[in-house]
C-alpha cells in the first residue's frame, strides 16, 4: 500500500517536473529564437526535412481519405436523395477536423520523430556537449531552426493535406459516381465560411505545429543519452504528440463552433 | 545537400501550401460571393415568425440570389423579428416588394423571398419592406391540418 502510494507520488511529482521543465525549455527556445531567423538558411533546412520531405505522405494520404469521404458520403446521402450535399460534406469534415488533424498526426510520427531522432542521437553522442565547449549554444543553433521549420511546415502541409482531399472527394463523386459537377462546388461554396472554417482550420493546424514540434525537439533534447534512451524517447514523440493533437483538438473545436 | 536545390524545394513547397489555401479561400469557400458582389444596400423588414432563418441565408428574387440576410433580430416593441438585409444595388425593387420567407426543397435551408411589385418608386438604402409573409412551419400547418379535419368531422 504505501509502495503504491509512493510510486503514485513519484509519477506525479516527475509529471510536474516534466511539464515545468518543458515550459522553461520553450521560453529558452524562443529567447534564443534570433538565429533561425537571422540566419535563415538553418531553417530552410529544417523546413526541407520535416515540410517537403513530408509532402509525399501528405498528397497520398490527403486524396485517400478525401476519396473515402466521397464514397462514404455519397453512400449514406443517397439514401435520403441528397447527394448534391456531397462537395459540403466532404469539403466541411476535411476543413474543420480530418485536415488539420489527420494532417498533425502524419506530421508527428513523419517529422516528428526524425526530429526526436536526430538530437536525441547528437545527444547521445554528446555533440550537443561538444557543441557547448565551443560556445555555440545548441538550443539556438540545433533545437529551434527544428521546431520553427516544424511550425512553419504544419500549417502549410494541412492547407495542401485539405485541397488534396477535396479534389479526392471530387474525383470520386463527380467522376466515377457522377454527382453534377457544378452542384458540388456551388453547394460546396454555399456552406463553407472562410473565416468559420478555413481560417478556423489554418489557426488549429498553426496550434497542433507548435504542440507537436516542441513535443519532438523537448523530447529529443530530454532523452536518457544512450540508444535504448533514444528510441524510447521517439516513441514518446509519438505517443503524446498524437494524445496532445486529438485533445486539443477537442478543447480548440469546443471554442470555436460550439462555444457561441 | 546543395544550398540553391534546398532552397529550390522549400520554395516550391511553401508556393504549394500557399497555392492550396489560395484554392480553399476562393473555390471550396467562395470568399467572392455571387450576387453580392460590389455595392449592397440595405433593406430591413419585420416578419411574424422567421421559422428556421438563418444570418447569411440567400435573399433570392425569382429563384436568383440578389443578397444575404445580415442580421436578425427580436423586437420588443412590436413582439416581431427584424430581418436586416444587404441586397445587391445594381437590383433596384420597387417599394411595394413582398418580402416572404420561403423554404428550398423539402427539408432545405429557408431563405427570403422578394417578390416585385409594380410601384414606380424604388426601395433606398436602410428602407423597411412593409409587406411580409411569415415562414411557414410544418407543425402549425399540420395542426390547422388536423383542426379543419376535426372540424369537417363535427359538421357532418
Amino acid at each position: 500500500m504505501i509502495q503504491l502510494l509512493r510510486t503514485l507520488g513519484h509519477l506525479t511529482v516527475d509529471g510536474v517536473w516534466q511539464v515545468g521543465f518543458a515550459t522553461r525549455f520553450l521560453f529558452a527556445m524562443l529567447r534564443h529564437s534570433g538565429p533561425s531567423f537571422a540566419r535563415f538558411s538553418l531553417t530552410i533546412r529544417e523546413l526541407y526535412f520535416s515540410g517537403v520531405l513530408s509532402l509525399v505522405i501528405i498528397v497520398v494520404s490527403g486524396a485517400f481519405v478525401g476519396m473515402v469521404l466521397g464514397l462514404q458520403g455519397y453512400d449514406t446521402l443517397q439514401r435520403f436523395g441528397s447527394e448534391s450535399a456531397l462537395g459540403s460534406i466532404v469539403a466541411l469534415s476535411l476543413l474543420r477536423e480530418l485536415g488539420p488533424v489527420v494532417a498533425a498526426l502524419l506530421f508527428a510520427s513523419r517529422a516528428g520523430s526524425a526530429v526526436t531522432a536526430e538530437i536525441g542521437l547528437m545527444k547521445a553522442t554528446e555533440q550537443l556537449t561538444a557543441m557547448d565547449m565551443m560556445a555555440v549554444n545548441p538550443i539556438a543553433r540545433v533545437v529551434a531552426p527544428r521546431f520553427w521549420g516544424g511550425v512553419l511546415s504544419m500549417p502549410l502541409l494541412a492547407a495542401i493535406f485539405s485541397t488534396v482531399g477535396v479534389i479526392g472527394g471530387w474525383f470520386i463523386g463527380v467522376v466515377v459516381i457522377g454527382v453534377d459537377n457544378g452542384t458540388f462546388w456551388s453547394q460546396m461554396a454555399n456552406s463553407v465560411d472562410f473565416r468559420e472554417d478555413v481560417v478556423n482550420g489554418v489557426v488549429k493546424s498553426f496550434v497542433f505545429g507548435w504542440a507537436v514540434s516542441l513535443i519532438a525537439v523537448f523530447q529529443g533534447y530530454d532523452c536518457t543519452p544512450t540508444a535504448e534512451g533514444v528510441s524510447r524517447a521517439i516513441t514518446k514523440t509519438v505517443v503524446y504528440s498524437s494524445l496532445m493533437v486529438l485533445a486539443l483538438d477537442f478543447i480548440l473545436t469546443s471554442f470555436m463552433y460550439i462555444g457561441k | 545537400m546543395n544550398r540553391a536545390i534546398l532552397d529550390l524545394w522549400v520554395g516550391a513547397f511553401v508556393a504549394l501550401g500557399f497555392a492550396a489555401l489560395m484554392f480553399l479561400a476562393m473555390q471550396v469557400a467562395n470568399v467572392s460571393e455571387e450576387g453580392t458582389r460590389g455595392e449592397t444596400i440595405t433593406l430591413r423588414a419585420r416578419f411574424e415568425d422567421i421559422g428556421g432563418l438563418k444570418v447569411k441565408a440567400p435573399v433570392k428574387s425569382a429563384g436568383v440570389v440578389v443578397g444575404r440576410v445580415a442580421a436578425i433580430r427580436f423586437d420588443p416593441q412590436t413582439y416581431q423579428a427584424e430581418v436586416e438585409m444587404k441586397v445587391s444595388a445594381a437590383y433596384p425593387f420597387p417599394k411595394d416588394t413582398i418580402a416572404s420567407i420561403l423554404t428550398s426543397g423539402l427539408l432545405g435551408e429557408q431563405y427570403v423571398g422578394l417578390a416585385a411589385g409594380a410601384d414606380s418608386e424604388m426601395l433606398k438604402d436602410g428602407d423597411r419592406i412593409e409587406m411580409t409573409q411569415s415562414a411557414l412551419v410544418l407543425e402549425k400547418l399540420i395542426g390547422q391540418f388536423l383542426f379543419n379535419k376535426a372540424a369537417e368531422g363535427g359538421s357532418k
